[in-house]
């Protein structure tokens, strides 16, 4: 038994504390727009908050979030449902083909400008290098938290 | 798409009648619903009767697709569509493509895929969609039974692939099936009016009249529509008149996949439902000795360990306990006569095949022109050169996976696959059941690429959940993904050239290990003199599949850089060279300049740096792409691609640039990284470690030129890939005179001379 906060409602998880946070989420919680793509932090397609930070769940054990703030994708919206300035400028600028590194690459722009409010090109290597788009829409993504930068 | 529901399949009684005659382009019929719905429907058959079809097509030689058009007496009108939407927006460009011809506001139009092929195929779906109730109204039937007929004739059909949606699904079934459709709204319109159809114009779903002022919706004229016969060859508009093809609309499957919502086979859930994890023998072709079954159901969580024959299964309450138990296993599998082979050992064997026919064997012709023996014997000089490109894997974001429940004599399957009704066919012939019983739920694909065409992933989730009793969700690991794919082959490649004095080709036979689709693959575009393009296949144990744009990519490198090394010789630049050899080839020449102009061919570049230029057709569409590296630091940095293409034109300007970045990505990954190779019988690598993909940090800056003219439409998903690996290689020739003639370009050490 494992407590964490997800999306800001506190659970109660029955799973070993070993199982990585991904699976947790995924079919304890039933959030599965985290996705599993690599389980060896490789690729960035399960990246989660925890307590503000990104991490990757597949390759975070249950036990590393007891206690701790967990937010995943459908946890970024407004209350009332407005997209958070990441999601929309997705949206705006046609991000996604297939989509399913998406949430992960959303949940790392967000740490990112939550850190570093105007990312130079440098910023955005160097916290986007961990998340794979096997459909490539690099520069998509790229453009798309520069004009989240300045909504 | 959407929410999992249970349905089931009405077993509804099948209408079978012989099939018609059919038009060129299409069979029409259409007719009024209960309720006062007018629906059109087309059936297509493919004009073109590529090779990448052949081997589907039904008994008279030729495939079948279909789609169905509903306008709803509230206005709306609704269109099915035998397509998957991977992300590279064939809703949204199928749907402008009916909404163009048709006038329908594009607010007001819903594109849906086919649920499940058979079901559409039998018109279940479809009457279900149509009509709410079971009975099939006598005016589709036609189009129904023939189209379908031969699709589940066709059972094998790849239907979403090839690059062939927009070129056939939209040209032959959705432009015509709205023309048709608007046809009968006017004419009943002017009957209705009593005024000349002339004078009628249609806009946004309404028609108007502009003498008298009046306007109505197309839904009011649906019953007087049906009394018509359609024309089988309805006027289509000229690409100048076009409002929405050509325009860039959002696409539809977008919102979705920023807010976690879009479901993924991987995210299908069922009552009751398992989890299982599966290790296959990593020697292809071995079998499971000892599944170790006591050490597996000792891991917590574990319910039961299973010995597939070829695999090994672990159930368990989660994935990742499954996996665990698996990763814990000593599984043995038998021996094979591969266990020994490596990846020197299979080219060695493609030499020695190749040798065979130096030597005077057989090999396999595949084009032929001109008199090559006396071309060679004028020729001043002969150049040879050989090629080599390794394995590929796929390497879809979504791991393999699929949810299968068995019972009743039924089978649900919740997957992503390229091929819907071919996936239930494997599961209705692995069940020895009639295709009615087994239901497929396609979902999103988390990337297809060509591996989500085949069936093993889904079939072993099926036979895991009839041997185990429980609803499954049976999820490969990467390292299994990676493993375990159907890979681009590994190809040998040998060209022998003669030259004239001027350094022009005038004689060209190149002989290659491996032949799939399409066959265009292996025809230079240039004037080549006399040619041969044959091949010889290349004995080894590892499976294949199309990979994306299948042949093109191994040929687009050999190709374009053994005419870049021609041009060397020549001592030509790679772009003037290229000109020379598509004389009399406008709409290439065109592409090629269009891309050296955006690439800035002649640019002055800070030393280190340096361009290269390629050109392939592929898919009906012409790329050209100008890369520029900057190979300063001793590895390669790819700066920028430009990329000019013309595929007639772009339905969906903006979804068209994406699927060329995607293309240009996809291809250039496998460039600089991309290698899998064969130890002791298997697949060496397993992950993204040792698998690599381009990332935020080395990918390139990429800008697309659409070329528009007035050929015939082209594909988007592929035709970007083929160029950018000899634009890469060119490119580091250029920049350090060193002629990379097999890949990946990370086996090179650029630090060296030589």
């Amino acid at each position: 038994m494992v407590a964490l906060i997800v999306n800001g409602t506190p659970q109660t998880i029955d799973m070993d504390s070993d199982t990585p946070l991904l699976w947790a989420v995924r079919e304890k919680l039933g959030l599965s727009g985290t996705k599993f793509g690599c389980g060896a932090g490789l690729c960035g397609a399960c990246t989660v908050h925890v307590n503000g930070q990104p991490v990757r769940s597949c390759s975070t054990p249950l036990s590393a979030a007891e206690g701790l703030d967990v937010t995943t994708i459908e946890g970024l919206a407004g209350a009332d449902g407005r997209l958070h300035k990441v999601q929309q400028a997705w949206v705006d600028h046609q991000v996604p083909q297939c989509g399913y590194c998406q949430s992960g690459q959303i949940m790392s722009a967000v740490a990112l400008l939550n850190d570093t409010p105007d990312p130079s090109d440098a910023d955005i290597d160097a916290a986007m290098r961990g998340n794979i788009c096997r459909c490539g829409m690099y520069s998509r993504i790229r453009a798309a938290i520069k004009s989240a930068a300045k909504a | 798409m959407g929410k999992q529901v249970l349905d089931g399949t009405p077993a509804g009684k099948k209408p079978r009648s012989k099939a018609q005659k059919w038009s060129r382009r299409g069979f029409i019929t259409a007719g009024v619903l209960a309720g006062g719905a007018l629906v059109v429907g087309v059936a297509i058959r493919p004009g073109h009767r590529g090779p990448k079809l052949a081997k589907y097509v039904a008994d008279d030689g030729e495939t079948v697709l279909a789609t169905f058009v509903k306008i709803a007496p509230d206005n709306t009108v609704t269109a099915i569509v035998p397509h998957v939407e991977m992300g590279q927006g064939v809703l949204t460009a199928l749907g402008a493509m009916l909404a163009e011809e048709m006038d329908v506001d594009w607010e007001k139009l819903d594109v849906i895929e086919a649920p499940a092929e058979k079901d559409y195929a039998s018109f279940v779906a479809g009457r279900e969609f149509m009509l709410g109730d079971k009975k099939v109204p006598g005016f589709v039937q036609d189009t129904i039974n023939g189209a379908f007929m031969k699709l589940t004739g066709a059972i094998n059909l790849q239907i979403t692939g090839g690059s062939l949606s927009v070129r056939y699904t939209g040209a032959g079934g959705m432009q015509i099936a709205g023309a048709a459709a608007r046809d009968l709204i006017v004419e009943a319109a002017a009957k209705i009016w009593d005024v000349p159809a002339k004078s009628l114009r249609t806009q946004k779903s309404r028609v108007y009249h502009h003498a008298s002022g009046r306007s109505a919706p197309y839904a009011d004229f649906a019953v007087e529509a049906g009394k018509h016969k359609p024309s089988s060859r309805p006027k289509l508009k000229s690409r100048k008149d076009y409002n929405l093809m050509g325009t860039s609309l959002p696409r539809r499957d977008i919102p979705a996949k920023v807010d976690g919502t879009a479901n993924f086979g991987i995210d299908a859930v069922i009552p009751g439902m398992k989890y299982a994890a599966v290790k296959a023998a990593p020697v292809f072709g071995a079998s499971v000795v000892n599944a170790d079954t006591i050490t597996g159901k000792a891991m917590p969580g574990v319910i039961d360990v299973l010995n597939m024959g070829s695999y090994v299964a672990v159930i368990a309450d989660g994935w990742w306990a499954a996996q665990q138990a698996i990763d814990a296993m000593d599984i043995k599998f038998s021996k094979t006569d591969s266990d020994a082979v490596s990846q020197a050992d299979i080219f060695a064997g493609y030499d020695k095949a190749l040798d065979d026919v130096a030597a005077g064997g057989k090999s396999k012709s595949l084009h032929k022109s001109g008199n090559l023996k006396k071309a060679f014997e004028g020729a001043s000089e002969i150049f040879k050169a050989r090629y080599s490109v390794p394995y590929l894997a796929h390497a879809c974001m979504e791991p393999m996976n699929a949810t299968a429940w068995v019972r009743d004599g039924k089978c649900d399957v919740w997957t992503g696959t390229q091929n819907p009704l071919g996936t239930r066919a494997a599961v209705a012939k692995i069940l020895d059941t009639d295709l009615d019983n087994v239901t497929l739920h396609n979902q999103f694909l988390g990337g297809g690429f060509g591996r989500r065409a085949m069936t093993d992933y889904f079939v072993q989730a099926v036979e895991v959940a009839q041997k185990s009793g429980h609803p499954v969700k049976l999820i490969w690991s990467r390292e299994e993904s990676t493993q375990h794919d159907f890979y681009r082959p590994a190809v040998a490649s040998r060209f022998k050239i003669g030259l004239n004095e001027a350094g022009l080709p005038v004689a060209w036979d190149h002989i290659f290990t491996h032949k799939m689709d399409p066959v265009e693959s292996s025809l230079p575009c240039y004037n080549v003199g006399a040619l041969k393009a044959h091949y010889v296949d290349g004995p080894a144990h590892v499976p294949l599949g199309p990979w994306r744009s299948v042949d093109h990519t191994q040929h687009g490198f050999f190709i374009e850089s053994v005419v870049d090394e021609l041009a060397a010789k020549a001592g030509m630049d790679g772009y003037a060279y290229r000109r020379k050899l598509l004389a009399g080839k406008p709409r290439f020449l065109n592409v090629l300049d269009r891309a050296a102009k955006l690439g800035k061919w002649d640019e002055k570049l800070p030393a280190g740096q340096a361009k290269g230029i390629a050109i392939m057709e592929s898919f009906g569409t012409i790329v050209a792409e100008v890369l520029t590296v900057d190979m300063s630091e001793g590895t390669p940095k790819v700066l920028h691609v430009a990329c000019a293409a013309d595929a007639g034109m772009a339905v969906n300007p903006d979804g068209f640039k994406a699927q060329m970045e995607s293309g240009i990505i996809y291809g250039l990954t496998a460039a600089l990284f991309g290698k899998i190779s064969i130890g002791d019988g298997a697949v060496m690598q397993s992950n993204f470690h040792d698998y690599e993909m381009i990332r935020m940090d080395n990918a390139p800056e990429i800008d697309v030129d659409i070329v528009i003219t007035d050929a015939k439409l082209g594909g988007a998903g592929e035709p970007g890939t083929p160029p950018v690996t000899p634009a890469l290689t060119n490119a580091i020739f250029n920049a350090t005179g060193k002629r990379l003639r097999s890949l990946p370009v990370s086996d090179f050490d650029f630090t060296k001379t030589g």
